[in-house]
């Protein structure tokens, strides 16, 4: 608890002085920050811990105490018309307050199944703090993020799961996607009794939770142990390695179930359209988080010296930190429009910013320059305006080993006959529903793919049992 | 889910957590909207004789004090008893019930001291279908002028004779809800008991100025520059309420009775204080004005999950409390403790420091680097180190075992032994 407050430089120990391998301490660093090209292993073996640690510490009981004293049960309080899957925080809130997080846990799963990654992930100061009232009246809102993590972590600590399913109604849902989306649809389904077998073309569930969220916001194995948690309701049957497309039709789900649910997020990525793209040491974002996440050990993972991030959201920017976060010596974000356009929220960016990323505004890739492997990117400015971005003839070039790809991800291997609207799924369609990422409504957000699920849930339980 | 269901005095609620007559029982609207909220009961907003209705105030009615973070600590009001037409109240006090079967439906009554009139006032309530009524005994200001509400109830023979009438003309089971502005809270109860009631409730409101406003030189609330003492209520009045509700409940002349308690409850810990206190049921008021009805629901899960961790009913909850309320005198003097600063959660505010050293024993020292820690030669356990401690389970109370010697008096722990037997009192030395 104590000590997250420190300066930057001792929380993430990016400025270690650097020590050559010989005769050192620490054997297993063999390389710095400044070593050229995409290594491994550029910080001392320990600071990878400290900087892949939990970015934002639990509170402890007396923390909580505090923080939740300061809600003030507002009438129908706007934090929870916030809230994509509108928990009654202030509620829950009260329930700490009083002594009782199981039952604040209870409040919370019982909208949001996902509540304690959700703590963890949400952009709580675009979302419940945002509209916190104490936020308008001190700018400093109730911790909601953080009283939710509190509440969830005590009854998950706990073993408790205050969820049981009901009488078996015999239908049988199949849902696509193991990621928030198909997991809250599943829990949902399996409560109001029906069976459910969730189909996933990874080897792991849990979706961008596992396999996209950055590190240090779900530490310590947090996704799995919550898939693991929200199974215990029983129903619930994951088949991993499953694609739709691939291995089943979407036709022979309809066939062999009551109801299909597809949550498959957007597993597309766009394209550069840069010359050279296709260079070493230039790839897609999502595929370097993925790696990061499913990495055993940190200093095995290679990392460029300088990179260049393309891109705006979240994405880019936790591909940025978390390359410095590894030992890059210089991180570069380019946003080919300016600061208040990026989708990534000013608290990430400023997270960014004081990690020691650097935001270039306005400017788009030219070309990636090198011989064979990336050495350089040119850029040239733009400019927005109401005809929409226009080049401008200066240019600039950036020296980058190592480029990441982070310009928006799209919907990928849906199947045809499903109705698209501006690159998204839309639904429902005879049995078929939709929800998360992949569908129109979406919003890129964790607490939206849950909302979607449930929702998607609740109108399927409605259809079966009509 | 631990059991809520609870019958007191054989009204049947679907949880003990009843609303107080006053305004959030005042008519069909919020009556509704709290059971929609989860309310198990409601006593309805006390109603008068028929006739032209009372007329309130037309400025502010109610005064506060508050705490850190501007957190209301107590309420007083100047409030009568319902300004609506009876008529108006009995069709709608009618209608509620049939609508909401499984709540308990009280209604409160308050009219002049004589058996006509409150035969009248019983007459026209017993087609409304309620549960019960409760006398109100309690108003402190206002009624008791006219010679009602507490001024009734400051009367114990009053009390016992009302309360024979009403046991007399009606077949309902009967609260009598007393004052606390009385002496000695067992002398209206056992005047309740004696004239049959099935039940009292308590506290009714204490008489109060809340403030005075330091320019105008009125007491708060002000109408027109001039205000009068008001009832105050709220998380401030629990720890008196909670020593009348215990009297009663372990007093030989009334023991046995049962108990609504009421005063301060905001939160389920409060309820389940004044449970294990002898109250069967809980009554709510400004917790619900401050907070509005959905407070309830905390009250639900808190309650329920305390009985789960605990594993106990509900019924072994109640009174659980009341064989520990005991005199002074049968204190044991040889239970001996030191308090115990916890060096981790310390966060080193230094006010254990200050309120020891310059207002107690002299018990906790501080070093250089701010590390307090008690001196148990010094260390009489008073708990004033734990009372102003910022920090929840910082500081806590050691006893110490049998047969240890207490470095402050260099003696041993010994057994239980109490002021009756001791030395230094007069009367034992005497014998
Ligand atoms: C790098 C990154 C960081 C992010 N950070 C945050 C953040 O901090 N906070 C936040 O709120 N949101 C964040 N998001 C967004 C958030 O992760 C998503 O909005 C959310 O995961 C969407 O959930 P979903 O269930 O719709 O899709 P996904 O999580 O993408 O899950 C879809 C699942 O479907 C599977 N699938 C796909 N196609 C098929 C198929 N054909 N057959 C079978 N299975 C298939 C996938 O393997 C995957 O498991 C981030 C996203 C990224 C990429
Ligand atoms: C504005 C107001 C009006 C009240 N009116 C009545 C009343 O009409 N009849 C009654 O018996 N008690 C009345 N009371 C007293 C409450 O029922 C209750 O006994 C008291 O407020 C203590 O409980 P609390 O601390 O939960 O508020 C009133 C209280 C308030 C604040
Ligand atoms: S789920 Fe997210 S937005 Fe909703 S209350 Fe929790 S932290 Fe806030």
């Amino acid at each position: 608890m104590r000590g997250e407050n420190l300066p930057f430089d001792k929380k993430y120990d990016l400025c270690q002085p650097f020590q050559n391998g010989k005769g050192s301490a620490k054997p297993k660093m063999t390389h710095s920050p400044l070593t050229p090209g995409i290594v491994p292993g550029r910080l001392p073996a320990e600071a990878y811990a400290r900087n892949f640690g939990d970015h934002e510490p639990a509170l402890d009981r007396h923390e909580a105490r505090v923080a939740a004293d300061r809600c003030y049960f507002c009438h129908d309080a706007p934090c929870i018309t916030a809230c994509p899957t509108s928990i009654d925080i202030p509620l829950f809130i009260r329930q700490i307050a009083t002594g009782t997080p199981e039952a604040a846990a209870t409040t919370i799963w019982s909208q949001n199944i996902l509540g304690g990654i959700c703590a963890r992930v949400c952009p709580t100061e675009t979302l419940c703090e945002e509209a916190c009232v104490r936020e308008a009246a001190e700018g400093k809102p109730v911790e909601i993020g953080r009283l939710q993590r509190f509440a969830t972590d005590v009854a998950m600590g706990k073993g408790l799961h205050p969820f049981s399913r009901d009488a078996a109604t015999g239908k049988r849902v199949a849902v696509v996607g193991a990621g928030p989306a198909g997991l809250a649809c599943a829990h949902r389904l399996a409560m109001h009794g029906h069976d459910v077998v969730v189909l996933e073309r990874r080897p792991k569930a849990g979706g961008l939770n596992e396999y996209g969220i950055a590190s240090y916001k779900a530490t310590g194995g947090f996704a799995q142990a919550e898939v693991d948690w929200l199974l215990r309701i029983g129903g619930i049957e994951i088949r991993t390695g499953v694609e739709l497309g691939r291995d089943v039709t979407l036709d022979e789900l309809q066939a062999s179930y009551d109801a299909v649910f597809l949550g498959i997020g957007l597993a597309g990525v766009n394209a550069l359209r840069a010359e050279g793209e296709d260079k070493a040491g230039v790839r897609d974002a999502v595929d370097f988080i993925a790696e990061l996440r499913q990495a055993t050990d940190l200093s095995q993972l290679p990392v460029g010296r300088d990179v260049v991030v393309i891109g705006g959201g979240m994405t880019a920017v936790d591909a940025a930190v978390q390359s410095k976060l590894l030992g890059a010596e210089t991180v570069t974000i380019v946003y080919r429009r300016g600061r208040e356009k990026m989708s990534a929220s000013a608290h990430e960016q400023d997270h960014a910013v004081q990690s020691g990323v650097r935001i270039i505004h306005n400017a788009v890739p030219l070309r990636v320059l090198g011989n064979g492997k990336a050495e350089a990117v040119e850029f040239t400015y733009t400019q927005d305006g109401p005809g929409g971005l226009t080049l401008l003839p200066e240019t600039f070039t950036l020296k980058a080993d190592q480029v990441f790809k982070a310009i928006g991800q799209v919907l990928k291997g849906a199947p045809d006959n499903l109705v698209i609207a501006g690159g998204k799924l839309a639904g429902p369609l005879g049995k078929v529903w939709v929800g998360g990422d992949c569908a129109v409504g979406g919003e890129d957000l964790t607490v939206t793919a849950v909302a979607e699920g449930r929702d998607a849930a609740e109108a399927i339980h409605a259809s079966l049992m009509s | 889910m631990a059991n809520l269901a609870s019958d007191f005095i054989g009204i049947k609620s679907p949880n003990p957590f009843w609303l107080a007559s006053a305004p959030p029982t005042d008519k069909k609207y919020n009556v509704e909207r709290a059971f929609e909220a989860g309310w198990g009961g409601v006593v309805w907003k006390t109603l008068g004789s028929e006739g032209p209705p009372v007329v309130n105030v037309n400025g502010p009615r109610y005064g506060a004090i508050w705490g850190a973070d501007r957190r209301l600590l107590g309420l007083n009001n100047i409030e009568l008893i319902t300004d609506r037409p009876l008529e108006v109240n009995l069709a709608e006090i009618k209608e509620v019930k049939r609508k909401w079967r499984d709540r308990a439906m009280i209604i409160s009554l308050m009219v002049p001291c004589d058996e006509d009139s409150w035969r009248d006032i019983l007459g026209r309530i017993e087609d409304t279908e309620a549960d019960g009524v409760e006398l109100n005994f309690g108003c402190p200001h206002g009624m008791a002028e006219r010679g009602m509400g507490s001024a009734v109830g400051q009367v114990p023979e009053y009390i016992e004779m009302v309360t024979r009438w009403v046991k007399k003309h009606s077949r309902m089971p009967c609260i009598v809800k007393l004052t606390p502005n009385i002496t000695n809270i067992l002398a209206p109860a056992g005047a309740a008991k004696r004239g049959g009631a099935d039940a009292v409730s308590l506290i009714n409101t204490i008489n109060s100025i809340t403030s005075v406003d330091l320019d105008s030189f009125s007491p708060e609330p002000m109408i027109d520059g001039k205000g009068t003492h008001g009832g105050y209520c709220g998380p401030a009045v629990k720890p008196i309420a909670m020593n009348m509700v215990a009297e009663i409940a372990r007093s030989a002349e009334t023991r046995g009775l049962p108990i609504s308690g009421i005063g301060g409850v905001t939160t389920w810990r409060d309820a389940a204080e004044f449970m294990a206190l002898g109250a069967g049921n809980v009554q709510v008021c400004t917790a619900a004005m401050t907070y509005g009805f959905k407070i309830v629901q905390e009250m639900i899960s808190g309650l329920s999950q305390y009985l789960d961790d605990k594993q106990i009913a509900m019924s072994d909850l109640i009174g659980r409390a009341v064989p520990n309320v005991t005199d002074w005198q049968y204190l044991n003097l040889n239970y001996v403790a030191k308090a115990h600063i916890d060096q981790d959660l310390c966060i080193k505010c230094g006010r254990c420091y200050a309120a020891c050293e310059d207002t107690s024993h002299q018990a906790i020292a501080m070093s250089a680097d701010r590390t307090f820690t008690v001196k148990d030669d010094e260390c009489v356990a008073c708990n004033l180190c734990v009372n102003v401690c910022p920090v929840d389970n910082c500081i806590t109370m050691v006893p110490m075992a049998k047969g240890a010697v207490d470095p402050r008096t260099g003696r041993k722990v010994g057994d239980y032994a109490n002021w009756t037997t001791h030395p230094n009192n007069p009367s034992v030395a005497a014998e």
